[in-house]
């Protein structure tokens, strides 16, 4: 009766939603925790270009367009699309790069064979250019972008800001050419045939009518070198000093403040020539290429004595061969190099990283230019070609050893862990070590752990050992309520109330820490010379009601006479005397609010982990203990510890993680100071602050962007690492306890 | 050998006591430390909105000569003299330890600053006298001193203490005005101002499909002329309203006897708490509780309401719940019920458990790049070409700030439910498959109703964590101060690409960015003790629920 055909049709129903139920829960669950997963692998893809080498694509070649005069200068503008070339004949062409077609073409004023081009920076558009007739003109390469009929066209010329009539030095030919414009100044320095070097500097003044500047011969002299013709003259970003290279591998580091004084003198290792040399993007450090294949990065270090001495910072190795041409990059403080055997390769200094190496297999290329992004190469084949091509090396600043070594920072006297992310300027280094804010994040973990797991731990034990049942049902909700509590109120809390209250009553608050366990320990001793009839007033299990009035005392009491410990023995300022006899420097918001405040929001979760392990101690053990005659303190040192330990050991593992990720406290309670040091009563930045501070402000897929994903990488890994243990241990703990 | 009742010191140590009591020291310690730290944000919090007496007392100044402060008493502190000396200070010689009082003198607008450290040995006799006047302006700050006189159109109606009275009845007109004024602006002028951008981007769109024909084109110009001319008569109506509102005038006396001329229109509020009585004090303090939880926040947070970032936070944790609750239950029932139970599901178990415990800021980072950056910026290049460059979905919002605290709590969710169907007997699956349900029947018919106050369970702790949560949401959506609520009266009603604001955001902001954090202060303790409770509360259902159902599993098994 019931096989129906109705029946038949509602049982196939049936079976239908079951299944499709089935299918959605599990496509769905799926989803679900695969979403979830999609965490880790979202990080990584964001993180993993970072570490990816760069690559070029060539993108056109061509013959070159005069094949008499040999080229002095190339450049390519900004968006890649114009080329800039100058002969020895003074001819400058500007050419479409990507199709090579002819944009424009002029002849430079002065009529003279070039010698030499000089670039005022990395990334100025101005050159100095030498003629063989000891003359020397400045010429800007201008480059205008028009929108004529909807299409973007790029146009180049040169113009001339200080006038067409060169400058001149000299009488024979300008053979090596240093060039250097300041806000205020111009400074040049040109080599000749006989050693001879001049200096000339011209102050600038603005016309106020026009804007137009021009130039004020100020002051010039001649030095002597040492006799020879230079490999290349170059002049710092603040004119202040002039490197003189010479071939056989010496440098001459002149003090333009006082430019009679002899010249500092620094030597290459014996046995090797300078063959290319260049000076970095913001004209502090000098890059010197050599015959054997290095390039070595130079730059004036300040000792002791505040006196500079020119420095030689690192070594970067191309190949074996000879180095032909150096052009540095203009937004980064990297550089492209080539060698006498057709290698091409990209460079950065800060990192000391080959980001490219390439045998080009078209001879030495002794001309080539960067983009100024750093996209684009455009060079000059020994066959004669002009070659463009696409360059991807975006992240070239960055490697694992930078992130997590010291590293030998532009004008500072020594290799350091910095983290300093982002200037005002552009000639900026970037910083990017993450080891102040490990340093910092492994500091703040660690004070808070050493004010929570005391307190935790002694507070679980007792918990779930010693307490009256009915006083542990409200004590554990109440201490679990804790870790719901907002980390946001902690943070205001420390850093407004708890980190001045600490600053004016510091010698109270580290009484306060000695004189509790004292105090508990000698109220605990009175207590039990008490007669019996009061004692037995309050049942075992309630002592801590009993330690109330006498913790309130133990901490009101010294943080009253804070005031007068202060005057007693520390001169009436704590923080003068901790700063001048002690030499520790003190902030307001330091590891130790931080430590307090943390402290405080890892103490629910380890009290309620550990709690649960001693807890769930099979009771059989600890009844046989005690029938056995042990005290219940030997039974808990002897029985109840060693087999709850795991999870006890486990909490504090997941205290402490919950203390390297937690963000809101640190950043709120701390000064966000990156610094490496261990001193209680600084500040410091966890990587987690540090993310939340930065990470709204940088630029989407750029280099700072992704080092902060690989922050929040590492947090992610380091924690998940730390509770899947903390989770297994936990899984053995509760597999031991129920085969006892 | 003589028994005695007592043990020695060396026994008692010995067996352990000393390390007993310590322990229950830790207890009290961190019931100490809770406790002290709840009443301490509820003490600091509520206080704040009870009428504080205005004191008037004359203090000696560097140079020796004396002048008249007016204001509320802040805190107190005992300072030592040297650190005083640092400061700059030369306390009496012999003295050692020397009190201050922290003084709101309001006028900022006087004195440039609204709150200043007094020295007590300076100090003179404090007064109380009945005729100090609070006013709340909506900019400034506060305003103490006396009044003078009321003036209309400059000439005055009132003086003395019928001033008072006749401030009282016009103070109710202007602020009648004022919020009518309000109303124009920020809703029919709003409303306007929102439909030109949508006829802009309706341009744009039709522009960008190559459909902007000359029709449309009329179209679109008929109906902004049309919303233009209802503008300009919103204009006349504001401009009528203004005019108004700016009639009448307060003239105070400032502590220094200085006199000063305020429009009605720029005070929210008048009282003279040292005259008030208890009760009225209560209707006081109840008036300004109010305000706190209804009125929008004035002068860089630092007064006013915190009605948007309730708003804010409510509707982003309910947003959430919607998201996380079937996800959070359809992973525990694929895990419980349908994944076969190996190792690659205690593998996922154990992640699931641990991605509870990863850092809330990675939560934040991954919503930033993942929702924000990824997500929402395929839908702008999608759907929303119009609006380029200006994103819509590709920038923080409370879409995505909810989904983010999703995914954070998500674990809580699924760990809860899964408890909830552990806790399920099996004879009870038994015994309905037994009767010829399908798997889909029982889970739904049985299972899942059995084990809805775990889910109940599961959702509030999620709940209760998202709405604490701060971090995460620093990079996916909240902001200090948002222009408009998510929900308003302008088509579609719930704007989830915007931004909003945050209580525990909002503790964060004014009281570490705010350029005036010694005012701002008492609200952030108030907005902590806001966001206490409901958390506190949220947590307590939970446990409740609970106890509850593991009374009501309890007596299934037996």
């Amino acid at each position: 009766m019931f096989d129906n055909a109705a029946m038949k049709r509602t049982r196939r129903l049936r079976a239908i939603k079951d299944q499709l139920a089935r299918q959605g829960i599990v496509v769905g669950g799926m989803v679900v925790i695969v979403a979830v997963m999609l965490i880790f692998f979202y990080l990584l893809w964001e993180v993993l270009p970072l570490f990816r080498g760069a690559s070029m694509d060539v993108v056109h070649r061509q013959p070159l367009p005069q094949v008499h005069a040999a080229t002095r200068f190339l450049s390519v503008e900004e968006q890649r699309d114009v080329g800039f070339r100058l002969d020895e004949s003074g001819r400058a062409t500007f050419i479409g790069v990507r199709d090579g077609r002819l944009i424009s073409e002029q002849q430079l004023p002065h009529a003279a064979r070039l010698q030499v081009v000089a670039r005022a920076d990395a990334a100025s558009d101005l050159l100095g250019i030498g003629y063989d007739d000891g003359r020397i003109l400045l010429a800007n390469q201008v480059y205008r972008t028009t929108y004529p009929n909807d299409v973007k066209t790029v146009t180049g010329t040169l113009e001339y800001p200080y006038g067409e009539e060169p400058v001149a030095l000299g009488e024979t030919a300008v053979l090596a050419l240093g060039l250097r414009d300041t806000s205020s100044a111009l400074t040049l320095i040109a080599g000749f045939a006989d050693g001879r070097l001049a200096v000339q500097t011209f102050s600038k003044r603005t016309n106020f009518m026009t804007g137009a500047v021009s130039l004020r011969p100020a002051a010039a002299l001649q030095w002597q070198g040492n006799g020879h013709v230079p490999q290349g003259i170059w002049i710092d970003a603040d004119a202040r000093f002039a490197f003189v290279l010479y071939t056989e591998g010496l440098i001459y580091a002149y003090d333009l403040e006082s430019p009679t004084k002899v010249p500092q003198e620094a030597l290459l290792p014996s046995g090797r020539t300078i063959t290319a040399s260049s000076m970095l993007l913001g004209g502090i450090s000098l890059l010197v290429g050599d015959s054997s294949g290095s390039i070595s990065q130079w730059f004036m270090v300040r000792d002791g004595d505040n006196r500079y001495r020119l420095s030689r910072i690192r070594k970067l190795k191309l190949d074996s061969a000879a180095i032909v041409a150096i052009r540095p990059e203009q937004r980064r403080k990297g550089f492209v190099a080539t060698d006498a055997a057709g290698n091409l390769a990209l460079f950065n200094t800060t990192v000391e990283r080959v980001a490219l190496k390439q045998a080009m297999g078209e001879g030495v290329i002794q001309n080539i230019a960067i983009s100024p992004r750093g996209d684009g190469l455009f060079w000059q084949g020994a066959n004669g070609e002009l070659s463009f091509a696409e360059v991807h090396n975006e992240h070239g600043d960055v490697s694992w050893s930078a992130l997590w070594d010291k590293v030998w920072y532009e004008n500072y006297d020594g290799p350091q862990y910095i983290w300093q992310s982002s200037a005002s300027s552009n000639d900026f280094e970037p910083k990017y070590s993450l080891m102040p804010l490990s340093f910092g994040t492994l500091k703040a973990a660690f004070y808070a752990m050493l004010l929570a797991t005391p307190l935790a731990i002694c507070g679980a034990i007792f918990t779930a050992y010693f307490m009256a049942p009915a006083l542990r049902t409200f004590i554990k909700p109440t201490i679990e309520l804790m870790e719901a509590l907002p980390t946001v109120i902690l943070g205001f809390l420390a850093g407004l109330w708890l980190a001045p209250l600490i600053e004016t009553t510091l010698p109270g608050i580290f009484s306060v820490l000695l004189v509790t366990p004292v105090c508990i320990v000698a109220a605990a001793y009175a207590w039990s010379r008490l007669p019996r009839r009061i004692r037995h007033r309050v049942p075992d299990g309630w002592e801590p009601l009993l330690l109330v009035p006498v913790i309130v005392l133990a901490v009101m009491v010294p943080l009253s006479l804070s005031g007068w410990m202060e005057i007693t023995f520390f001169g009436g300022d704590v923080r003068l005397w901790l700063d001048q006899e002690m030499g520790i420097p003190f902030d307001q918001r330091n590891a130790l609010v931080v430590g307090f405040a943390m402290g405080f929001a890892v103490i629910p979760t380890i009290f309620s982990i550990a709690e649960d392990a001693l807890f769930a101690v099979p009771k059989h053990l600890t009844f046989g203990s005690l029938a056995l005659g042990a005290t219940p303190w030997q039974t808990l040192m002897r029985v109840v510890l060693p087999t709850a330990s795991p999870g006890i050991f486990s909490a504090v593992m997941i205290g402490f993680g919950r203390a390297v990720g937690e963000t809101m406290i640190v950043l709120m309670a701390t000064g966000n100071t990156p610094i490496m040091s261990g001193n209680i009563f600084e500040g410091l930045r966890t990587l987690s602050a540090n993310i939340a501070v930065e990470l709204a402000e940088s630029e989407v897929a750029s280099t700072h962007f992704r080092i902060l994903f690989l922050a929040a990488l590492v947090l992610f890994l380091f924690t998940f690492v730390f509770n899947t243990t903390a989770e297994l241990i936990r899984h053995r703990l509760r597999r031991k306890y129920g085969s006892l | 050998m003589i028994a005695s009742k007592q043990k020695s010191v060396l026994q008692w140590v010995r067996d352990g006591s000393p390390w007993v009591w310590l322990n229950a020291g830790a207890v009290t310690i961190s019931m100490l430390m809770v406790l002290g730290l709840l009443i301490y944000i509820m003490g600091k919090g509520m206080v704040h909105f009870w009428p504080h007496d205005i004191v008037d007392f004359e203090y000696r100044q560097d140079d020796g000569a004396v002048v008249r402060m007016i204001g509320e008493v802040h805190d107190h502190e005992e300072v030592t003299a040297a650190r005083l000396r640092d400061l700059g200070e030369t306390p009496p010689a012999g003295v050692d330890v020397v009190g201050r009082h922290l003084i709101k003198t309001g006028n900022r607008d006087v004195a440039g600053l609204d709150f200043t450290w007094v020295l007590d040995y300076r100090m003179g006799e404090w007064h109380t006298p009945h005729d100090l006047v609070l006013l709340e302006r909506r900019e400034w700050g506060n305003f103490y001193g006396r009044v003078i006189a009321i003036t209309e159109d400059g000439h005055k109606i009132a003086e003395g203490e019928a001033a008072w009275s006749e401030l009282q009845a016009r103070l109710q007109r202007s602020g009648e005005l004022f919020s009518r004024i309000r109303d124009i602006e920020r809703g029919d002028i709003g409303a306007i101002n929102y439909e030109l951008e949508r006829l802009r981007l309706k341009q744009k769109r039709l522009e960008i499909d190559g459909e902007l024909d000359d029709a449309a084109k009329q179209l679109l110009d008929a109906e902004r002329s049309s919303l233009d001319a209802q503008y300009q008569i919103l204009i006349v109506q504001l401009e009528s309203l203004y005019a108004q509102l700016n009639r009448d005038s307060v003239v105070m006396q400032t502590a220094s006897g200085e006199e000063r001329s305020i429009a009605l229109g720029r005070i929210v509020m008048a009282a003279r708490p040292n005259a008030l009585s208890l009760p009225e004090k209560l209707v006081f303090y109840a008036k300004k509780l109010w305000e706190f939880v209804s009125d929008e926040p004035r002068e860089a947070n630092t007064e006013g309401g915190i009605f948007p970032a309730i708003f804010g936070t409510v509707a982003m944790v309910f947003l959430m719940t919607l998201l996380v609750t079937p996800l959070g239950v359809i992973a525990a029932v694929y895990l419980r019920e349908y994944a076969s139970q190996g190792f690659v599901t205690r593998l996922v178990r154990i992640s699931v458990n641990n991605l509870a415990g990863v850092p809330s800021i990675v939560y934040g980072v991954f919503g930033l790049g993942f929702f924000v950056y990824f997500l929402g910026g395929s839908i702008d290049e999608l759907f929303y070409p119009e609006s380029a460059p200006a994103p819509m979905f590709g920038s923080p919002g409370l879409l995505w700030a909810s989904l983010t605290l999703a995914l954070l709590t998500l674990p809580v969710v699924i760990v809860a439910t899964e408890e909830g169907l552990t806790r399920i007997p099996k004879a009870l699956r038994e015994g309905s498959l037994a009767l010829g349900a399908t798997k889909a029947e029982t889970l739904w018919r049985v299972v899942l109703p059995m084990s809805s106050p775990a889910i109940m369970t599961g959702i509030i702790l999620a709940i209760a964590r998202a709405a604490g949560e701060v971090a995460p949401l620093m990079l996916v959506g909240v902001v200090k101060l948002a222009p408009t609520l998510p929900l308003d009266a302008n088509y579609p009603f719930m704007h989830l690409e915007r931004k909003f604001m945050h209580m525990g955001f909002h503790i964060y902001d004014v009281g570490f960015q705010s350029p005036n954090v010694e005012a701002a202060r008492p609200l952030v303790y108030a907005t902590s003790f806001l966001l206490v409770l409901v958390i506190g509360l949220l947590n307590l259902a939970a446990i409740y629920i609970r106890n509850r159902l593991r009374e009501n599993t309890k007596a299934l098994e037996h």
